[in-house]
């Protein structure tokens, strides 16, 4: 129950961070959630963004998960409510302002400037994330395959990430 | 899905004739169905839905909402549900929009952080994680060329995305701080008066 405070600072805190996907608050949401309240354990995390991956909608609704883990029912409302709130009051309130801002010169330097930010925070968010799902020569294969396939095929992803849970039953369950 | 252009659809209950305002009801569901249906990624589905099935927007439209909400804070499928729903019916639109994209997943990620909180720690659940895991890596790398391939003005980008992985990862600056340094540094070498020249040497 006294988790619900800190579970709403946290996650109105990562959300302003996930500039161009929510990969880019990946770095900060392991810190805060692993590091500094311990909700969870980093591969807990891993496993738990991972799995979201596969669910329809958004996809950072893993954080319902987290929020169920540190405080119930209510932590979970509290997290959902505190990671889109802020985020979408921001986007409304700038879209209207953005229309007018149609002929400002800078505008189209805000977003040339900020797409490459936001991939390098997206990219950073990867390699974080890497360091603790990638142990070996097996996750490393799956890792490449499934970037090759998708440069290469349209593919779903999410058929993608359930025939990697069961090459993952295959390689690594106990014989 | 992309062969929709081939098959034309029956439009005439789907598309709004100009003038018509949409119901908040029918936001709420369109985006409700798209929150529940959409896997492997809503940008696709978003598209599909409000492009192509309902004429909600244009394609036009749509790629510059996507442009605007990726250079936002905030998930691209909340921001073009913000986006959307105000251009059709102002607050209320957005609201019943980003309830609808929003409550399939949630209740579903509810359900499954209840089981794996349970079962998590079985051998065969964690061997599969495992698989899970490196596959979101391979998938969010994938995420990173397609967006490059997109949204990148000029070659020298990618010096912003290096400096922006080495603040993060190497120096273990915190996101903020590397969104507002580099991101300015980024601005400022986009500024309009270098662009009007470049523009103008083509």
């Amino acid at each position: 129950m006294n988790q619900i405070i800190p579970l709403a600072r946290v996650f109105a805190y990562l959300s302003l961070l996930t500039v161009g996907g929510g990969m880019a608050a990946f770095p900060e949401m392991k810190i805060l959630t692993v590091n500094v309240h311990k909700w969870l354990t980093f591969p807990q995390l891993i496993h738990l963004y991972s799995v979201g991956q596969m669910a329809p909608g958004p996809n950072m609704m893993m954080i319902v998960s987290i929020g169920e883990w540190a405080g119930g029912f209510l932590g979970a409302l509290v997290s959902v409510i505190a990671f889109f709130g802020p985020t979408a009051v921001l986007m409304f309130v700038v879209a209207r302002l953005w229309k007018r801002l149609e002929k400002w010169r800078w505008r189209t330097s805000i977003q040339e400037g900020l797409a490459p930010v936001s991939i390098g925070l997206l990219l950073a968010g990867c390699f974080t994330m890497a360091r603790g799902a990638i142990t070996g020569l097996e996750t490393a294969t799956i890792a490449v395959a499934v970037l090759l396939i998708l440069l290469q095929y349209k593919i779903n992803p999410a058929l993608l990430v359930l025939g990697s849970a069961i090459v993952g039953i295959l390689s690594f369950a106990p014989k | 899905m992309s062969d929709s252009a081939a098959n034309p659809l029956p439009r005439v209950a789907d598309t709004p004739a100009p003038g018509v305002t949409v119901s908040i009801w029918d936001i709420f569901v369109e985006f409700l169905i798209i929150g529940a249906t959409s896997f492997g990624g809503v940008v696709p589905y978003l598209r599909a839905a409000l492009v192509s099935k309902r004429h909600w927007i244009d394609d036009k439209e749509f790629v510059e909402m996507l442009s605007f909400s990726q250079s936002m804070p905030g998930l691209n499928a909340t921001n073009l549900a913000i986006l959307v729903g105000e251009k059709l019916r102002g607050i209320l639109g957005s609201i019943a929009a980003i309830l609808g994209i929003c409550l399939p997943g949630g209740v579903l990620m509810y359900i499954v952080g209840i089981f794996y909180r349970q079962h998590g720690d079985h051998a065969w659940t964690t061997a599969g994680l495992k698989g899970v895991a490196a596959a979101a890596v391979g998938l969010i790398l994938s995420t990173v060329v397609q967006v490059s391939k997109n949204s990148l003005a000029g070659k020298f980008d990618f010096i912003f995305i290096a400096l922006t992985v080495l603040a993060v990862n190497r120096f273990h600056q915190s996101v903020p701080r590397t969104l507002i340094l580099v991101g300015i540094l980024a601005i400022l070498f986009h500024r309009p008066a270098r662009a009007e020249k470049a523009n103008a040497t083509q």
